[in-house]
């Protein structure tokens, strides 16, 4: 495989393209906005929480590169139904894949789901950021519903 | 002593034989011939990315530097090295005459003379040189000799909306902190201004008017000689960034008439670290210091001091000795090759740059239209696919390219595009690398499984299993471009 097919896997392209979890969320109880500045690249995702404790579910808005969307469209898919602890165990285990560089570190498949795709962005030094925009941002979404 | 008259000489004599004088023969256009002998001169261009040979087309962002250039500035700092404008050691006064043979060099090359040549550590430093000039005029500094530079409240200083952040964001500054007002001239929606767009702009309370010489984004070449006209007729000063422009064409500032002008050395086969302001010799003299300090004093009490004459009143501090000799190297290297030959080489290739880009369906190129000439760059989009992936996907490939809004937002937010993808030419550009681009640029949509109309449902299927670039870059792209 090239490297190119191992940052490009069809699972984020197609990501990209369904982009789960596009558009606006009237009654988020979080929201935080992330801009990558070198590239533009940006994202505001919401979270509304249930009355169960758990992500009832999480909404983004944003524009850039096909790394950047499709990993926000995953998040969307693996966050929902979460409690906020869980979440930021998620984002954790994905931040620990794609900081791994070489990718030698076997990631939690059965944590991770679909997000093991972006095992590859992990050789990228230059797209690491792009892969963990929309996990910043519901992380700090986490943060500040904690806070409160 | 011999070897430290080298290596102030190796500004000159001691240089040995390159392409660039092979290059030299008169006037006619770069052969394929003489790109291929300039090549050599150039380490960085041979080598190869991601298994293939690179195909640099990013100059618009660093230009990558010939032989002689480095050469120069290893022979300065292994004999000549030390203080400049001080100490009275030998080793000092011939680093001191290099650094200001090297101001002569840089000042012939646009027309000037040494004392109209400010060294700065890059462009952007010049701009923001010229607009702390204007503040500290608009505070009370520089007695009544800096009045050209006195701003009040309710004054204009006129940019465009296509400018880079170095020349947009200082002026910006300026007008918070002294209550002067931004106005700036719109761009149409290839991203392009004329100077009857300046003429609405520019008027009576105009004081400065600040522009790029050519476009770091679409190429265009401002329309100089009609805008200082309008800016002067107001009794504004004309800024000028020559980023673009002092690499890739003849540039003769004085004649151009504008006032100030910036520019940077590592665009123009020169080093990072350096960057020049060229301002007219009364207009220097009238402008108060920037940054202050050492090298640029006469008389320091501990009350208050005296500065001495422009260039020396902007350059506080340990000046940038190597850098300014290497970069006087890079200047002489250009003018063997000729800059009306670097111009036409460019434009040549930019023409089949944007012809070929035009005719991959899907991809939209920003700037003048083909046909109309424009400097050796182009930014495109590609419809469906990010300039990101468009980015990586040409890198795979071995061709460089920028991605990204350029240090150009506003432009790009009026282009409908947070970023495009772009690739620049300089004088080692061949018209195979172009072409190299081309094909990859048209593999692209494929690539990434969008088709017109909508996305293909195989998405990158058809280019997965390692021979995927390979077997997408077959695609047939128009006939115009082989």
């Amino acid at each position: 495989m090239s490297g190119l097919d191992g940052l490009y896997q069809q699972v984020i392209l197609d990501h990209a393209k369904a982009r789960h979890g596009d558009g606006p969320l009237p009654d988020a109880d979080a929201e935080h906005f992330e801009k990558n500045p070198t590239c533009g690249d940006e994202i505001t995702v919401r979270l509304a929480m249930g009355e169960d404790g758990r992500i009832r579910d999480l909404r983004w808005q944003g524009d850039g590169c096909s790394i950047s969307m499709g990993s926000a469209s995953v998040l969307q898919q693996l966050a929902v139904g979460r409690t906020l602890p869980e979440l930021h165990e998620l984002v954790d285990a994905f931040r620990a894949m794609l900081r791994t560089r070489g990718g030698d570190v076997e990631p939690d498949e059965d944590l991770l789901g679909d997000a093991v795709a972006f095992q590859g962005v992990a050789k990228f030094v230059m797209r690491v950021k792009c892969g963990m925009l929309a996990w910043v941002a519901a992380e700090a979404c986490a943060r500040e519903l904690a806070a409160a | 002593m011999t070897s430290t008259t080298d290596a102030t000489g190796a500004s000159g004599t001691a240089t040995p034989p390159t392409g660039a004088a092979d290059a030299a023969a008169g006037v006619a256009p770069l052969t394929e011939a003489d790109v291929a002998r300039l090549r050599a001169d150039f380490p960085a261009l041979d080598q190869e990315v991601s298994g293939q040979p690179l195909a640099y087309l990013d100059s618009g962002a660093t230009a990558q530097r010939p032989r002689s250039v480095l050469d120069a500035e290893r022979a300065f700092l292994e004999t000549t090295n030390s203080a400049v404008h001080r100490g009275a050691h030998a080793l000092a006064a011939l680093a001191t005459e290099a650094y200001e043979e090297a101001r002569e060099e840089v000042a012939a090359f646009v027309g000037g003379s040494a004392d109209e040549i400010v060294w700065t550590a890059n462009a952007t430093d010049a701009l923001n040189l010229v607009a702390h000039g204007f503040l500290a005029a608009t505070l009370g500094r520089g007695g009544d000799a800096a009045a050209p530079f006195r701003l009040r409240e309710g004054d204009e200083i006129v940019v465009t909306e296509a400018e880079h952040h170095a020349d947009l964001v200082p002026w910006q500054e300026l007008a918070a902190t002294t209550g002067a007002v931004l106005r700036w001239v719109p761009v149409d929606d290839d991203g392009l201004w004329t100077a009857e767009d300046a003429a609405a702009v520019i008027g009576a309370r105009t004081r400065v008017v600040a522009f790029a010489h050519v476009s770091n984004v679409t190429g265009m070449v401002a329309p100089v000689e009609e805008v200082v006209a309008l800016a002067h007729a107001v009794g504004a000063v004309v800024v000028l960034d020559a980023c673009q422009s002092a690499p890739h064409r003849p540039l003769d500032l004085p004649a151009l008439g504008v006032d100030l002008a910036a520019f940077s050395g590592h665009k123009m086969l020169g080093p990072t670290g350096i960057g020049v302001l060229w301002g007219r010799a009364e207009l220097l003299r009238a402008m108060p210091p920037f940054r202050t300090g050492g090298s640029m004093i006469s008389t320091v009490t501990m009350e208050s001091s005296d500065y001495l004459p422009a260039p020396q009143r902007f350059e506080a501090g340990t000046q940038p000795v190597s850098q300014a000799v290497a970069l006087a190297e890079a200047v002489r290297y250009l003018r063997a090759v000729g800059l009306d030959r670097v111009r036409d080489h460019e434009e040549a290739l930019a023409e089949r740059l944007v012809r070929g880009l035009a005719a991959i369906e899907g991809v939209r190129v920003v700037g003048p239209p083909a046909g109309v000439p424009r400097s050796g760059l182009a930014s495109f989009v590609v419809d469906g696919v990010h300039a990101h992936d468009v980015g990586q996907y040409l890198d795979a490939l071995g061709i460089a390219v920028r991605v990204g809004h350029h240090c150009a937002q506003p432009l790009h937010r009026r282009l409908g595009v947070t970023a495009t993808t772009r690739a620049s030419t300089y004088l080692y550009t061949t018209e195979a690398e172009v072409d190299r681009l081309l094909e990859g640029v048209a593999a692209v949509r494929p690539y990434f499984g969008v088709v017109d109309g909508g996305l293909a449902a195989g998405g990158a299927g058809a280019g997965a299993g390692g021979a995927g670039i390979v077997a997408t870059s077959d695609v047939a792209i128009d006939g115009s471009v082989a």
